[in-house]
């Protein structure tokens, strides 16, 4: 019983972390219907910043945290002009191939700079695990857990009351009447891309605390997808509740699975979540119904 | 001279080979496909064989792809599928290679079918995520049930034989993939002129008007997914059996992408363009080791460069094509030699 307390708490700490990558899917989807499969290079691009800043500047946490965010804000900015904005309208198998390269080359370029080695990331969370009294949680699941939620509540209420998110979501719901209200589409993408690269990069901060930082640690953001599909592609709220009950998921068949087959299961296990749930019901617990059947 | 393309009926316009001079090239091709294993060394060899599989397995996802419309993330799997299907046929069932490369295609092609059942329920990206997990599962399935696959091991397999002739060397093997090649791209360029293959295109344009003027839906799409992965099975087969080991380490998600750039690179929806795609794509790695040979030699220590730079060229090779050249090499090449038949009267 109290193993099955611990792997469920555990599980709700790492769901926050799944949670703030998720967020960075679904901010880019929900304004520009482009799935964004370079997300785990993002998040491993945030995280080496943030570790460059921090040891070879040796700037305080802080202030590698804000120039982190700022330097994601550009690159959403930069890949949106550059990259994604030639193809709208295009088929698309284009739009995702284009950025599945754009991971491959952020992927090597990144290996090119930092090498394949592994680090570890210097301590800027308190390292006291929290003791729930029934049971403990590590301190970096812990602050992924509080970065997860206050980012998830910052950008629920930028898309609920300010004037930019009502734009974000009135491009969301129809791009043409949105453009007739004056809103400036071009912006709103672009502002999409900004805020998802700015969710994954604090993601890969939060994660590269937890496991360390090394050029592959991105593959964890294709779990995530799981987690988008369960809470729909376009809901905010959905991406956190979803990667609650994703990892808990993960983490019960790794308790009671793993030794069934022999270990592994872990790693796999989202996917069959994503199987499941894209044969039962594709657009998630909370997603806008709009796929058309055949 | 010949200046534009005249066709006074449907049986001329879809002929294979449209002119005389086709003919004559093809010909003179094929001779030098011949003679080539007599005047090629091993390497030249080794990259003529690994070319051959790359165009089988290129066919298969452009047919899907390309044609059909509908993404697949999961090519390796299937890839991966025909090939443990021969190898464990091969070791274990005691067949002989020639037999188990039907039963590799196919049941490639039956996994195939499986993960194409969600295309009929979800599209685009939905179907691309659906590919995506299977490709992770197959590869979960290949490194974990070890009785039969025997984990990260792997198989060894002995080469093909036929009666006391054993294909061993690059050279030997060399006829087998011309055989295949040849084989796989005849059935895919009558294919794609038959019914069924207009039947793809049309799914691929547009669905719902596919289904009103009376393609089954449910059918074409599982087709197109079955012979998709049965070429797959078939390169995957060849390939391993030329490896003579097979290991989970082959069929990485990465080796998806890379048949997904052949066929960018290539041109989707062109038998042509997966020709070109799987050559050149085949080729930039092996250019960029000789390039690392030579800076070894005159710089060493930088050679370490040349790692990363396989998925860098890789990637920018997928995002340059679909900005500037969405039909990709195929197209190109149609851009040169309407040049060159027109000359110097271009327009």
């Amino acid at each position: 019983m109290d193993i099955l307390l611990q792997v469920i708490v555990t599980g709700l700490a790492a769901g926050g972390v799944y949670g703030l990558i998720a967020l960075g899917f679904v901010l880019i989807y929900k304004a520009t219907s482009v799935l964004n499969l370079a997300m785990g290079e993002f998040m491993t691009l945030g995280a080496f910043i943030c570790f460059t800043a921090l040891m070879q500047l040796s700037a305080p946490f802080y202030l590698a945290f804000i120039l982190t965010l700022f330097l994601a804000f550009a690159l959403g900015f930069v890949i949106e002009r550059l990259i994604l904005r030639p193809l709208i309208g295009e088929p698309i198998i284009s739009v995702i191939m284009v950025t599945i390269g754009l991971g491959v080359i952020l992927k090597g370029v990144m290996y090119m700079i930092w090498t394949p080695s592994f680090r570890s990331f210097p301590e800027i969370f308190p390292p006291e695990p929290l003791n729930l009294g029934f049971s403990m949680v590590p301190s970096g699941l812990l602050w992924g857990f509080i970065f997860a939620i206050i980012g998830t509540i910052i950008f629920l209420l930028i898309f609920k009351f300010s004037r930019t998110g009502v734009a974000m979501r009135a491009t969301a719901n129809d791009q043409q009447a949105a453009l007739s209200m004056g809103i400036s589409v071009r912006w709103i993408f672009a502002l999409a891309w900004s805020f998802g690269a700015m969710a994954s990069f604090i993601g890969g901060i939060v994660i590269g605390n937890i496991t360390g930082i090394s050029v592959y640690m991105g593959d964890v953001a294709l779990k995530v997808l799981a987690v988008i599909i369960l809470g729909g592609l376009d809901s905010i709220g959905g991406a956190i509740l979803g990667g609650f009950i994703v990892a808990i998921l993960e983490n019960l068949t790794g308790l009671y699975i793993d030794p069934l087959v022999g270990g592994g299961t872990k790693e796999v296990a989202p996917f069959f979540i994503l199987v499941i749930i894209l044969m039962i019901r594709p657009y998630g617990l909370f997603g806008k119904e709009t796929i058309e059947r055949v | 001279m010949r200046c534009g393309d005249f066709k006074e009926d449907y049986i001329k316009d879809e002929e294979i080979f449209q002119s005389y001079f086709v003919k004559f090239w093809l010909t003179l091709f094929f001779i030098f496909l011949i003679i080539f294993p007599f005047i090629a060394n091993y390497y030249m060899l080794y990259v003529a064989n690994m070319i051959g599989f790359a165009i089988i397995g290129a066919i298969g996802l452009n047919l899907l792809t390309g044609f059909t419309g509908q993404i697949s993330l999961g090519h390796a799997a299937f890839i991966g599928v025909g090939a443990y299907t021969s190898a464990i046929m091969i070791t274990r069932l005691g067949f002989s290679f020639w037999l188990s490369l039907p039963f590799a295609g196919l049941v490639a092609a039956l996994a195939g079918m499986i993960i194409g059942i969600p295309s009929l329920r979800v599209k685009g990206l939905y179907l691309c995520i659906a590919t995506l997990a299977a490709q992770f599962i197959f590869e979960f399935i290949f490194v974990h049930w070890e009785s039969m696959t025997k984990g990260i091991t792997g198989i060894h397999i002995p080469p093909p034989r036929i009666s006391s002739l054993e294909f061993t060397t690059e050279k030997e093997f060399y006829w087998i993939t011309l055989f295949f090649v040849v084989l796989g791209v005849g059935y895919a360029r009558n294919l794609v002129r038959s019914k069924m293959g207009r039947a793809f295109v049309a799914i691929r344009d547009r669905d719902l008007a596919a289904e009103i003027i009376g393609i089954n839906l449910f059918r074409y799409k599982l087709s197109a997914f079955a012979i998709g992965s049965f070429y797959a099975g078939i390169a995957g087969a060849l390939w391993v059996s030329f490896l003579k080991v097979v290991t989970p380490d082959h069929f990485p998600l990465f080796l998806s992408i890379q048949y997904l750039a052949m066929i960018i690179v290539g041109g989707m929806g062109s038998i042509l363009g997966s020709i070109f795609g799987a050559i050149f794509m085949t080729l930039i790695p092996e250019l960029l080791s000789y390039l690392s040979e030579i800076v070894k030699i005159y710089a060493p220590g930088n050679e370490e460069i040349f790692v990363p730079m396989k998925g860098v060229i890789f990637g920018l090779l997928i995002v340059l094509f679909l900005l500037f050249e969405p039909l990709g090499l195929a197209e190109i090449w149609n851009r040169i030699k309407s040049f060159f038949r027109l000359w110097p009267f271009s327009y």
